[in-house]
């Protein structure tokens, strides 16, 4: 237990340490515009249609959800729209996307540095004059941190477009009246609250799959173990985070 | 001229080497023998930087590698190719860009970084397998690809970590003609890991020993096949009696 505690201090610190170097390595040239444009679409674009359809489903159950409890209450679908936009654009959007992001991409960035480490080839790199974090990590931390808000933004949209077509298809609510109560109450603040938190998380999943796969020692079953680990920490960190990120946020007057 | 100091390693207290002292002459090729486990590519390792010692110096012309920020290491790298006993080939990228990855951040023009890749696959004797990823390569060929891509920057001194290790006797002859063929063509220094003794004797200006993490011989492959060390003799002569006593009789 105490062992374990010191452990998880430890990667802490290393992997802070980490963070710090990638952002030195960042503004060093030769860039590695190629290298991180290609992680950026595997990344951002090939990610589109899992987390569109997760967002369409997410939005539609939160009208539905939303929808039949206020009838129960009031007898009548009140605020469905502001519940949905609210919900997904503050709360859900950030957080299900980057849980998503985690699965999908977070664990094969784990995975890939993991193996290379295993089979030398993050050796080879030094031996070939090109620094690992320069050519693996900063590439995909880069496109975390640019690709999660992006995806962020489409879930904003294709969850609304859910919502939407539940509130006036299912729950008959008159299509002004639902887009109205969605962008009303509304404000530039909200927007960017999500949008804050979703960078925040892009940089978690970047860092933290990166520095999981590059502190594997050992065979395939450390790869394996490292890949649960860093999805598991990359998870356990954005819900911890997400609270004291929007206490601060909503303390700081942004939503 | 490299240079090895009372080099000191540790790794969770076990202790692997324990006062390494090496001098690896220009345009000599010494080949370091020892053990399975014995720290041979741990040393390895420590010349080229890739591992720093707990206590010692690594000099390479005058300059202790040690001491140097990770910017003044890369520069000294840049002098080395590093043959890896797994080869290490990138797995996304194919033989020929596996090669020019080396010379990518150089001043060469495209058409002469092709052209030196061309050249580095010849030498290798491999000038058909440029689109092939490594997963569509045979073990010889991804040592042969990866001894390309070691000498793709014009090295001045070649790392081998056991390069006919897990190749049948033929192509671990070839391999051992490619090294000598290089040897002479680049004029390169090298150090060679090894428990292959015919590739040893074959390749080798000089042999040293590693043994219980120090250097317990060293000489020209005559004088290590007639050396009076009983480690040596034991090691030289493939025996399983003698004074090195292997841990199977434990379990």
């Amino acid at each position: 237990m105490r062992n374990k505690f010191i452990n998880s201090i430890i990667g802490i610190g290393k992997g802070t340490l980490l963070l710090y170097r990638v952002i030195i390595y960042i503004f060093k040239i030769p860039f590695e515009t190629k290298n991180t444009l290609y992680q950026m679409i595997e990344i951002g674009f090939k990610s589109l249609p899992i987390t569109s359809l997760t967002s369409l489903f997410t939005g539609m159950v939160l009208a539905l959800q939303s929808g039949y409890s206020a009838i129960s209450i009031f007898n009548e679908p009140l605020y469905v729209g502001t519940i949905v936009a609210f919900s997904l654009i503050k709360e859900l959007s950030p957080v299900l996307t980057a849980t998503i992001i985690t699965g999908r991409v977070g664990a094969a960035i784990t995975a890939e540095i993991a193996t290379m480490k295993i089979t030398e080839q993050i050796d080879a790199l030094y031996t070939l004059g090109t620094n690992p974090i320069k050519y693996l990590i900063v590439p995909r931390f880069l496109a975390c941190v640019s690709m999660v808000p992006v995806l962020t933004v489409f879930s904003n949209a294709i969850g609304i477009i859910g919502g939407f077509l539940v509130g006036t298809l299912n729950l008959e609510i008159p299509s002004t009246i639902y887009l109205s109560d969605s962008f009303d109450f509304l404000r530039i603040n909200d927007f960017f609250h999500g949008l804050i938190k979703s960078i925040f998380f892009g940089g978690l999943i970047g860092i933290v799959s990166c520095y999981k796969g590059f502190e594997c020692r050992g065979g395939a079953e450390d790869v394996g173990k490292a890949t649960t680990s860093a999805v598991v920490t990359i998870l356990v960190l954005i819900l911890v985070s997400d609270y004291f990120l929007s206490a601060l946020l909503v303390a700081l007057g942004i939503g | 001229m490299i240079e090895i100091i009372d080099l000191h390693k540790s790794f969770n207290n076990n202790k692997v080497l324990k006062g390494i002292n090496l001098k690896i002459y220009d345009g000599e090729t010494l080949t370091i023998i020892g053990c399975s486990g014995c720290g041979k590519t741990v040393l390895l390792k420590h010349i080229i930087g890739l591992i720093l010692p707990d206590k010692g110096k690594v000099i390479i012309n005058g300059v202790d590698i040690t001491t140097l920020n990770e910017d003044a290491l890369h520069l000294q790298q840049q002098n080395f190719g590093y043959l890896f006993q797994g080869a290490a080939l990138f797995d996304s990228l194919t033989a020929e860009e596996n090669v020019a990855f080396g010379l990518r951040n150089s001043n060469l023009k495209q058409q002469d970084i092709y052209r030196r890749t061309k050249w580095c696959l010849s030498q290798v004797g491999l000038s058909d397998v440029e689109k092939l990823k490594p997963a569509e390569l045979s073990g010889g060929m991804k040592k042969r690809i990866a001894l390309a891509r070691a000498i793709a920057r014009n090295p001045k001194y070649i790392l081998y970590d056991e390069p006919t290790t897990g190749l049948d006797p033929i192509m671990a002859d070839a391999i051992n003609d490619l090294i000598i063929h290089l040897q002479k063509t680049l004029n390169v220094t090298s150090v060679i890991v090894t428990h292959d003794m015919k590739s040893a004797y074959k390749v080798s200006n000089r042999i040293a020993m590693l043994y219980d993490g120090k250097i317990i011989g060293i000489g020209t492959p005559d004088e290590i096949k007639n050396s009076d060390n009983p480690y040596i003799q034991q090691f030289v002569s493939g025996l399983s009696q003698g004074p090195i006593q292997l841990k199977i009789h434990e379990y």
